[in-house]
């Protein structure tokens, strides 16, 4: 394979403003999928963060039920 | 006869029966064609049509008005059962996508029977190429019937009802209207009816009309499971 | 598990992708008629070739949910469409400025594959709104597969009618698009359509992952008897 040394061919003129932006288009629409796979992932894991809060919770729960029982009783 | 054809045959009597008996679409769609032409020679400011511009005030308003009778196609069923009653009978379901698909196809060519004709004495010079129009109507409208039958059974069952038909089946039929419309475009020239690919635009619309009967016939017994 | 392997693929197409770019821009000879231009080419085609290879999987991943009763193939499904729907607007974006650069106009009816590929996207522009249309979700999940399988029958079909209305008096913008390209241009052509095939099915892979991911939490919450949270997605098949 001959690689051509020196410079690519990249010339400022009115060609490369669109070539360039042909492929910024296609930076630009991949970089904002990213971000909204970002999002996604966000809401994933504070919604994991919730669930282990309650998987703790129940955890807890579980451990003492008697004494709940108790103070669930209605007092007379 | 199988049980097979014995319901092919009832279904589409009782569409046919019922159509006639109530008169729910067919009125409405030839005066929507009338008046649509007479839109057409407002928006275009012209009396007269040929070639191109013939093919494409014709064929848009023979699909708008189709799609005015796919709209109601499986109405019918979803409101008496007519479903559920398929489901149950001990048949390929397929048959009522054949039953349907000839139904419409009758439909629309009672439609072109009206536009048509009406659609020659507003615009057209000479009737020459009027002929040779009935093998492409024929060959559309199979086209039209099989996608528009696939479409309006779903859609039948969905929320946005009117809306799902014309939005999901106008570019799904872009390749009939294509050929359809080439066909037509020389069988309307000025000077008289040419054939210029006539047979190449026939074999387009024959390959579309076999692809999505195929698609329709395969596919229609998933769409009635429950 | 869904993420297996995602991050070989990853590598692999970043790697592709930055060779691809060197290529396009060390190393392949500049157009004779179009110059510095045609290097749009190298972006706009592989795009819409994956693109449009990605719409029938979708189908096929159809055939294969209607086949099995499996729901998982609808979710491929949806997402192999999904992605390709976005690579989509990517191609009509390049192909517009690349129309733009040749012709001077941001969009040209004259040429034939961009306008079939327009079309192609106008229908699968419909999947979004039909799903949506459809509430009970095996139905939705049955009629997504069958508008799917439709959908992919009918681009074979736009390609070659779009290209029989062409007039054959009319040049094509896109003169590079025929056949006939010389043997670097040809390397460095399958190179970017490789770095694409290869970005495709990365994107596709992530978003199973992240879907999955999402189901996994539902079963979480399910099993715990925790309260449902709020937006579910109407129309997205759920991953489990």
């Amino acid at each position: 394979m001959m690689l051509p040394l020196g410079a690519p061919a990249l010339p400022l003129d009115e060609a490369g403003k669109y070539v360039a932006g042909a492929y910024v288009v296609f930076v630009v629409l991949l970089v904002v999928y990213v971000a909204i796979m970002a999002m996604k992932l966000q809401r994933i894991e504070r919604e994991l963060r919730e669930v282990a809060e309650i998987a703790e919770g129940n955890k807890g729960s579980q451990a003492a039920p008697g004494r709940e029982a108790e103070e669930a009783a209605p007092r007379v | 006869m199988t049980p097979s054809r014995i319901a092919f045959a009832a279904i589409l009597a009782k569409d046919l029966r019922s159509e006639l008996r109530t008169l729910q679409s067919l009125p409405a769609m030839a005066l929507f064609s009338v008046t649509t032409f007479v839109i057409f020679r407002f928006g275009l400011d012209r009396t007269s049509l040929s070639g191109s511009l013939a093919a494409g005030v014709l064929w848009a308003t023979l699909l708008f008005a189709a799609v005015l009778g796919i709209n109601r196609l499986f109405v019918a069923e979803r409101e008496e059962g007519g479903f559920d009653a398929i489901r149950l009978a001990p048949i390929d379901r397929s048959v009522l996508f054949g039953a349907k698909v000839t139904a419409l196809i009758v439909y629309l060519l009672a439609l072109e029977l009206v536009a048509v004709p009406i659609f020659a004495l507003f615009f057209l010079q000479d009737a020459g190429g009027l002929g040779p129009l009935v093998g492409v109507l024929l060959l559309t409208d199979l086209g039209l019937a099989a996608t528009g039958t696939l479409i309006s059974s779903m859609a039948v069952n969905s929320r946005a009802r009117d809306l799902l038909v014309p939005l999901v089946l106008l570019p799904l039929v872009v390749p009939l209207m294509i050929a359809a419309t080439g066909a037509t475009e020389p069988l309307l020239a000025l000077g008289g009816p040419s054939y210029h690919r006539f047979g190449t635009w026939l074999m387009v619309l024959g390959l579309y009309d076999l692809i999505f009967g195929l698609v329709g016939y395969a596919v229609f017994d998933f769409l009635l499971e429950d | 598990m869904y993420g297996k392997g995602l991050k070989p693929l990853s590598i692999a197409t970043v790697a592709m992708i930055a060779l691809a770019l060197s290529l396009v821009f060390f190393y392949a000879p500049l157009d004779g008629d179009q110059g510095f231009i045609q290097k749009i080419f190298y972006l706009h085609v592989p795009l819409a070739m994956t693109a449009l290879v990605g719409f029938i999987v979708g189908g096929v991943f159809a055939i294969a949910h209607l086949r099995t009763d499996n729901r998982k193939w609808d979710a491929y499904s949806y997402v192999a469409i999904h992605i390709s729907v976005i690579f989509g607007v990517a191609v009509l974006i390049t192909g517009a400025i690349w129309a733009k650069a040749s012709w001077g106009h941001w969009w040209v009816w004259n040429e034939p594959t961009l306008v079939s590929f327009l079309i192609v996207f106008l229908m699968y522009a419909t999947y979004y709104p039909f799903r949506y249309a459809i509430e009970d979700r095996d139905r939705q999940a049955r009629y997504a597969s069958v508008f799917a399988i439709t959908a992919g029958a009918f681009v074979p079909l736009n390609f070659m009618a779009v290209r029989m209305a062409q007039s054959l008096v009319h040049p094509r913008v896109f003169a590079t698009s025929n056949g006939g390209l010389p043997g670097e241009m040809l390397v460095v052509f399958l190179c970017c359509l490789v770095a694409m095939a290869l970005l495709w099915m990365t994107l596709v892979k992530f978003e199973l992952t992240a879907k999955s991911a999402s189901g996994q939490v539902k079963r979480l919450r399910r099993a715990l008897d925790a309260p449902a949270s709020t937006g579910t997605s109407r129309i997205a098949p759920e991953v489990s």
